[in-house]
């Protein structure tokens, strides 16, 4: 289970006008803004849950979901993830966490993903016959077999990312962190991609928390939608209470974020 | 000790997937690899002509100088081999790569020195070690159990002081996010300025490097020692008091990774 109470996170940003003179000034003065990414956010996620959550650019989805990782510290509030505080027991929450940054990869650029997975091994400590069972599982389900032999490198976006999310899954997370998964994805790689993370949810019971401007990545897979703009959550509830008149979910949540003032 | 060689066997694996990516570019790893080489060589001609004018540098003869630099340059070598990939570490925080550490239940510090090891260091390494053996056959020391024991002693609390100064080095990160380049004045410059028993630059210094940063503990006090100018029996244990200056730096490491900032979305 995962608990966020009243949780708060601000950035201080440096803002300067363009040109080399505005430059050279800031670097003895520079004009500060704060940023508040997050401001009194709070929710709770049942284990077993699929939780998309949505919002602009910038609306402090990534910060979130860095805060749960135990990657950034929060300014004020509580949060508990399976009884533990993320940022202060990092190590050992991370064992059974998997996150899967879209824009990032993990694997290593130059040799065969194979060799990637095997350093996983290594880092999560996966006991040999689990991780042979887990690898076996993940390259059938998402059709690797042919892509472990090569390099990331020489690997398409959609090949990657199936590779990138086997690499998150080999040790088994209880909870799966995705941001923004299927970015520049074809439509088959999107459809694969999702149908595993279906899958995952169903056989091995996985929470799954997925941030992602795809909509139908969202209807697809979502049970439950978290809206979240300028920091705050906005609204909580499933699929249907977005839709409501019906029509094309696009359109939808492009009016729900100016209902809200949040673009 | 099962967690040690844990942590121990990860390096290697990360070492191992390094040298299979180097492998990729052969040309650029064998030249640079020369290079490296040559580069470091023409320290030692440096000094080797200085040394035809000027025989004696404040009472220490051409060899003593030669083992202190020797010794100096092997400790350094060491440190570099192990910890260079803190080099590379202002990228990291800056594109946010360090987020990708975080989330792995791995000591962070392995992790970072793993993930960029170049295999030039191992010519670098290699340049060291003939050095070494040369500095040693040069000496001219009558060798015994204790002077062995300070020399090996030497290399383990030198490796361990440049250690630290690269951790400090990348920890300065969180907070500059740029690689500071005067830091390079105590790893890079320690081992020039380390060519010469640090007496030589004065008393002052010798009292910043003997309590500040212990690069004397290191060098001067063993050195001593070795060469029979004193024979206290605890000199040869000065240099494993220099391992003191790792405390420092990893607390402010620590303090570090909890300002980290991250970036991008």
């Amino acid at each position: 289970m995962i608990t966020m109470e009243h949780v708060c996170k601000s950035y201080k940003i440096a803002k300067r006008n363009a040109g080399f003179g505005e430059a050279v000034k800031a670097l003895f003065h520079r004009d500060y803004e704060i940023i508040h990414a997050l401001n009194d956010v709070s929710f709770t996620i049942r284990d077993g849950e699929m939780v998309g959550y949505i919002g602009p650019n910038g609306a402090g989805k990534s910060s979130t979901i860095k805060i749960l990782s135990g990657i950034l510290t929060p300014d004020c509030g509580t949060v508990l993830v399976d009884g533990r505080i993320p940022y202060k027991n990092r190590i050992k929450h991370v064992k059974e966490i998997g996150v899967v940054f879209g824009q990032r990869s993990q694997l290593w650029w130059d040799v065969p993903v194979i060799d990637s997975f095997e350093l996983l091994k290594d880092i999560y400590s996966i006991p040999d016959p689990r991780y042979q069972q887990s690898l076996e599982e993940l390259t059938e389900l998402l059709n690797l077999a042919e892509l472990l032999r090569s390099p990331a490198r020489q690997l398409s976006l959609g090949q990657r990312m199936r590779c990138e999310i086997a690499a998150s899954l080999l040790h088994r997370p209880r909870i799966l962190f995705l941001d923004e998964p299927t970015i520049g994805l074809d439509a088959v790689s999107k459809l694969a991609v999702r149908d595993f993370i279906l899958n995952q949810n169903k056989t091995h019971g996985t929470t799954v928390i997925l941030t992602t401007h795809d909509m139908q990545d969202i209807e697809a897979l979502a049970s439950r939608i978290i809206l979240i703009g300028k920091g705050r959550i906005l609204m909580d509830g499933t699929l249907d209470d977005i839709k409501k008149g019906g029509g094309n979910i696009d359109e939808t949540v492009a009016e729900l974020y100016r209902a809200y003032d949040i673009q | 000790m099962n967690r040690i060689d844990k942590a121990v066997r990860l390096y290697f694996h990360y070492i191992s997937i390094n040298i299979r990516c180097a492998m990729q570019y052969k040309t650029s790893f064998f030249l640079t690899a020369a290079g490296q080489f040559l580069v470091s060589f023409t320290a030692f001609l440096g000094m080797f002509v200085l040394f035809q004018r000027f025989s004696r540098v404040e009472g220490f003869t051409y060899s003593e100088v030669l083992l202190c630099f020797a010794v100096m340059l092997m400790e350094f070598s060491l440190a570099e081999m192990f910890a260079r990939g803190f080099d590379r570490f202002s990228g990291m925080v800056r594109t946010g790569e360090f987020d990708r550490v975080l989330v792995r239940p791995q000591n962070e510090i392995i992790q970072v020195l793993g993930s960029k090891f170049e295999l030039t260091r191992f010519g670098r390494m290699l340049q060291a070690a003939v050095m070494f053996m040369y500095g040693i056959t040069k000496s001219g020391i009558q060798w015994n159990f204790p002077k062995v024991l300070t020399v090996i002693f030497m290399l383990t609390g030198g490796t361990a002081v440049f250690f630290a100064l690269f951790i400090i080095y990348a920890a300065l990160c969180f907070f500059t996010l740029e690689g500071l380049e005067f830091m390079n004045i105590f790893t890079d410059g320690a081992r020039e300025f380390g060519k010469y028993p640090v007496n030589v630059y004065g008393p002052k210094f010798l009292l910043f490097t003997t309590f500040i940063i212990p690069y004397a503990l290191i060098q001067y006090y063993p050195l001593l020692y070795i060469l029979g100018r004193r024979t206290e029996p605890f000199f040869p244990f000065l240099p494993l008091l220099a391992c003191w200056f790792l405390v420092p730096a990893l607390l402010f490491w620590k303090f570090g990774v909890r300002h980290y900032k991250s970036s991008g979305s």
